[in-house]
């Protein structure tokens, strides 16, 4: 399954179309670097959570953050096995700029056998200016199966 | 207008609340927000499940709109911080939230909620959560 041509990460650009809620609101894959895997997100009016500055609803972060927390468990892990989210703290550390796309940077920076650690910043054009910061945890609940048809 | 008229307009303000078809509930001064179940806040279609991002996003909103059902704000409470425990697997069903505020200091407020769905004993998730309140 892993041989050096293909990873799991392949996949993800078709698990994120095969996810209704992430359809939903428009997220799309970027790609993979040092810093981890990347999501992006268009800004949309009916995603603002204060309507007074048109800043995107901090719940439209938790799912962003949310996924690509997942996303890089299953890099780590470069193959398919069923994992949820135990916790997932936020810190927002500012608001997100109206107009913007969201980008949403992950990294699993440790796996056990059944729990993935992950750390992931949200922001617009920089890391080094996060909009927020996650830290989560995901339980790997069982043995490799298929890869569900998308 | 009523406390519960006024609460049902913030809600109505929030775009992301319209998105999510959010409704609410109260009781004298304790919320109930519903987050009616809609095939577009699957996660997980093999399951199916909720996707864990939109349950935390209604938690979140759920502690936003308790905290200013109890203290007539000039703007709505921005998060600081959430932590979020998933407890189980949200079902393809109605799912509910009831926030507790801790404690509401003049700029900061310590609030808890929790989210169920066919019984409030097993809720799905729990978060717990800091804002900044601007008066």
């Amino acid at each position: 399954m892993n041989n050096p041509t293909s990873s799991f990460s392949d996949m993800f650009a078709a698990i994120i179309d095969g996810t209704p809620y992430m359809q939903a609101i428009g997220a799309y894959y970027i790609g993979k670097s040092q810093d981890g895997v990347s999501m992006g997100l268009a800004y949309r009016d009916d995603l603002v959570g204060d309507p007074q500055s048109g800043v995107l609803a901090g719940g439209v972060l938790t799912a962003m953050l949310d996924h690509g927390c997942g996303l890089a468990v299953w890099d780590r892990l470069d193959e398919f096995k069923p994992i949820a989210t135990l916790d997932l703290r936020i810190d927002y550390m500012r608001a997100a700029k109206p107009g913007k796309d969201l980008i949403i940077t992950a990294k699993c920076y440790k796996l056990t056998r059944s729990i993935g650690f992950v750390r992931a910043f949200a922001y617009e054009e920089t890391v080094d200016d996060p909009i927020a910061a996650a830290q989560a945890a995901f339980v790997i609940t069982s043995a490799p199966t298929t890869v569900p048809a998308l | 207008m009523t406390r519960s008229e006024s609460c049902r307009t913030i809600l109505q303000s929030i775009p992301f609340a319209r998105f999510l078809n959010v409704s609410m509930e109260l009781a004298g001064n304790e919320l109930t927000l519903k987050l009616p179940f809609d095939d577009k806040l699957i996660g997980n279609p093999v399951l199916p499940a909720l996707h864990g991002g939109v349950i935390g996003a209604f938690m979140e909103m759920a502690a936003m709109t308790q905290l200013s059902v109890n203290e007539n704000y000039s703007h709505l409470p921005k998060p600081i911080n959430v932590s979020v425990q998933y407890l189980r697997s949200g079902k393809a069903l109605d799912t509910f939230a009831r926030a507790h505020l801790n404690r509401v200091g003049r700029s900061i407020a310590n609030v808890e909620v929790i989210a169920w769905q066919d019984n409030k004993n097993l809720p799905i998730a729990t978060l717990q959560s800091h804002f900044l309140l601007n008066m």
